[in-house]
């Protein structure tokens, strides 16, 4: 027999029990669209966190501070804490936020500098505004950042600030956009706002810039959430802030960001956070804090994958049964083809083929079906509980793990069908023509 | 006169086949040889138990037998293994039995099609041939319906172009009419033996009935695992 029709065969005696096969198909398909709908919620997570690590950040762009004392450290020590002159409060995206660290020198600078991997260091300039205006409107308050070479912004509307312009150009949040008094994103791209600012000596200070585009929100965006600004206004901002310190106070950073090559390995990585905590340093990358949360998320899959594996094998005795009984209704007909001269290789081959279909007509209509009712459920979860959180697709798709989840599935249901389809292929004809 | 010695199309010498083992052990052939000429036509008579079951599947090479040898067309059948095998049952013989055999919820062409599918016939041919056959054997407008529907006269011509379709050598019919009553009877006897006269196809009928067993031209009767006659019929 040839291998077309072999398998045409198959799929031609897959249908011949039909509320049997479909039977067994219904419990693949249970176990199927387990897996697609676990996976995909994996995946969609992931992507969603893969992106914003891409909108945080250049990938080779690491946060450096200086590691805290081991007993001025959060519940290192049960004692008060010795104060430090060169305490600053850090207001950046690091693990130190909202408390205190050591601060950065331009001493501390240059020995980061000098440090093996590191290619430049850029200290994170921490600016607080008091509150920004449009117009005669209500004055918000807000934080300020910058963005290093590499990062880019989720815009709304509008375009990333000009990082070589002179001109003081930020990007607003998208939450700030009716508050402020626009009517929309786009109304708000060109507009001048104001942002007040107080020196050292009490006096406070107004910075007017314009709004050359509206940012996406996202978990973890540049700025953090708060105005994004070119180099020119960060310096303007940086330098009024700074006005009446005294020269000891000047220059004095909460954390640096340092660039390595984008093309180091992780082992690389690990090598350059060793060579930095050996200076006295911490280094931590955007992966690195959203690591944790990907290790959380990949284990919930595991297990919800486990749950839907333990289905699957499930279903695979009921592949084993329906072939059983198929191979028992059809003795007499598989005594025949063998009399007819058909090997016990295709009659082999023709049974495991068959559950191999079984397999692939559960596992493709329960991956089908698993996309469709994701797609939906996504769609609908995004348009309410999860609005927050634009970009986010809670269940996404990608071709390679539906193929995957469709090959394994086949791959269980031939493991299953090899046991009836070896008693099929075993079946003496002499007895299986036999009759009273 | 000249007496042309020619190779007979199956030789059967001294085969013994045997079941189980000790105590339970059961001889159905006992030693038995005869050969076979190609277009005789040969009835192998018994009662049940007598082994003509057994000997029809040792000469059909479904089964082996347990000592002794059988030759087709001067082969060696125990040297046969595999594909070999599998090839000389399926281009030499064509089988009819009793019970039909037809798979009941496919068409007559698709059961008639069958050992064409095995051996690796393309499609379009395997059509074309099944036709034919069906048509010789007057089925042919039965060739849509399904297997279930026919009546037991239909089901044993189906079955007969099945067996004709590979164009074989040999045909194995077990009580061919068994099933049948006696006018459908006597249509598929005619059948088989104008095959046997017109194509020179060999005819191995096993039986109990001795009306059937009359029409051969030679009759083996077996009993106890023994051949215990073999008449040739004197040709006039």
């Amino acid at each position: 027999m040839k291998t077309l029709d072999l398998f045409t065969t198959a799929v031609a005696n897959t249908f011949r029990a039909k509320t049997r096969t479909i039977l067994t198909i219904l419990a693949i398909f249970v176990g199927a669209f387990t897996l697609t709908i676990t996976n995909g919620l994996g995946t969609g997570i992931n992507q969603y966190i893969d992106d914003t690590v891409t909108s945080i950040g250049a990938e080779d762009v690491m946060t450096v501070s200086v590691t805290p004392d081991a007993d001025s450290g959060f519940g290192a020590s049960s004692g008060p804490t010795e104060y430090d002159p060169d305490a600053v409060s850090s207001g950046g995206f690091g693990p130190n936020e909202g408390g205190t660290v050591v601060a950065l020198t331009p001493d501390d600078l240059d020995t980061i500098a000098e440090v093996d991997g590191v290619l430049s260091v850029e200290a994170t300039k921490s600016i607080t505004p008091d509150w920004i205006q449009y117009g005669d409107g209500t004055q918000y308050v807000t934080s300020v950042g910058g963005l290093v070479t590499g990062q880019s912004v989720q815009l709304a509307a509008g375009a990333e600030p000009d990082a070589a312009s002179d001109a003081f150009e930020l990007d607003l949040p998208i939450s700030f956009v009716e508050p402020l008094g626009f009517a929309d994103a786009d109304a708000a791209v060109g507009e001048t706002l104001t942002i007040a600012i107080t020196d050292a000596e009490r006096t406070q200070h107004l910075v007017d810039a314009t709004i050359v585009g509206v940012a996406e929100e996202s978990v973890a965006a540049p700025g953090a959430g708060g105005l994004v600004v070119n180099a020119a206004l960060t310096d303007s901002l940086y330098d009024t802030q700074n006005i009446g310190l005294p020269d000891d106070q000047l220059e004095r950073y909460a954390e640096a960001s340092i660039r390595f090559d984008p093309a180091a390995t992780d082992a690389d990585v690990t090598a350059l956070k060793d060579n930095l905590a050996d200076a006295g340093y911490t280094g931590t990358t955007v992966a690195d804090q959203l690591g944790t949360v990907k290790t959380v998320i990949d284990a919930i899959v595991l297990v919800l994958n486990a749950f839907a594996i333990i289905a699957l094998l499930a279903a695979s005795f009921g592949i084993v049964n329906t072939l059983f009984m198929s191979v028992q209704e059809r003795t007499r007909e598989i005594g025949l083809m063998k009399a007819m001269g058909m090997g016990s290789g295709k009659i082999f081959g023709l049974f495991s083929l068959e559950a191999v279909f079984i397999g692939f007509l559960g596992s493709a209509i329960g991956a089908g079906i698993g996309m469709l009712a994701g797609t939906a459920i996504s769609s609908v979860l995004s348009g309410a509980v999860l609005a927050d959180l634009p970009g986010l697709t809670l269940i996404a798709f990608d071709p390679l793990s539906i193929t995957v989840i469709i090959l394994v599935v086949m791959a269980i249901a031939f493991l299953a069908g090899t046991l009836p389809a070896a008693r099929a292929a075993k079946a003496d004809p002499v007895e299986s023509l036999r009759y009273e | 006169m000249l007496v042309v010695m020619k190779t007979p199309i199956i030789r059967v010498k001294d085969v013994h086949k045997s079941y189980g083992r000790g105590p339970n052990r059961f001889d159905a052939l006992k030693g038995v040889s005869f050969d076979i000429n190609e277009g005789e036509s040969i009835a192998i008579i018994g009662k049940s138990g007598s082994g003509k079951s057994t000997l029809m599947h040792v000469l059909a090479l479904l089964d082996a037998p347990t000592s002794g040898s059988i030759e087709l067309e001067g082969v060696e059948t125990s040297t046969l293994h595999g594909k070999s095998l599998n090839q000389a049952r399926n281009k030499t013989f064509g089988f009819v039995f009793q019970q039909f055999f037809l798979t009941a919820n496919s068409s007559v062409l698709e059961n008639v099609m069958l050992p064409m599918k095995i051996s690796g016939v393309k499609r379009s041919e395997r059509k074309q041939r099944a036709l034919a056959a069906l048509e010789q054997l007057e089925m042919a407008d039965k060739a849509g319906n399904k297997a279930v529907n026919l009546s037991g006269g239909q089901k044993q011509r189906s079955v007969i172009a099945r067996a004709l379709v590979n164009n074989p050598r040999i045909i194995f019919a077990d009580e061919p009419t068994g099933n049948l009553d006696t006018a459908t009877g006597a249509v598929v006897e005619d059948i088989l033996f104008n095959l046997n006269r017109e194509h020179g196809i060999t005819l191995i009928v096993v039986t109990h009935d001795e009306d059937l067993a009359a029409r051969c031209d030679r009759r083996l009767y077996i009993r106890d695992g023994l051949l215990v006659t073999d008449t040739t019929e004197v040709a006039a």
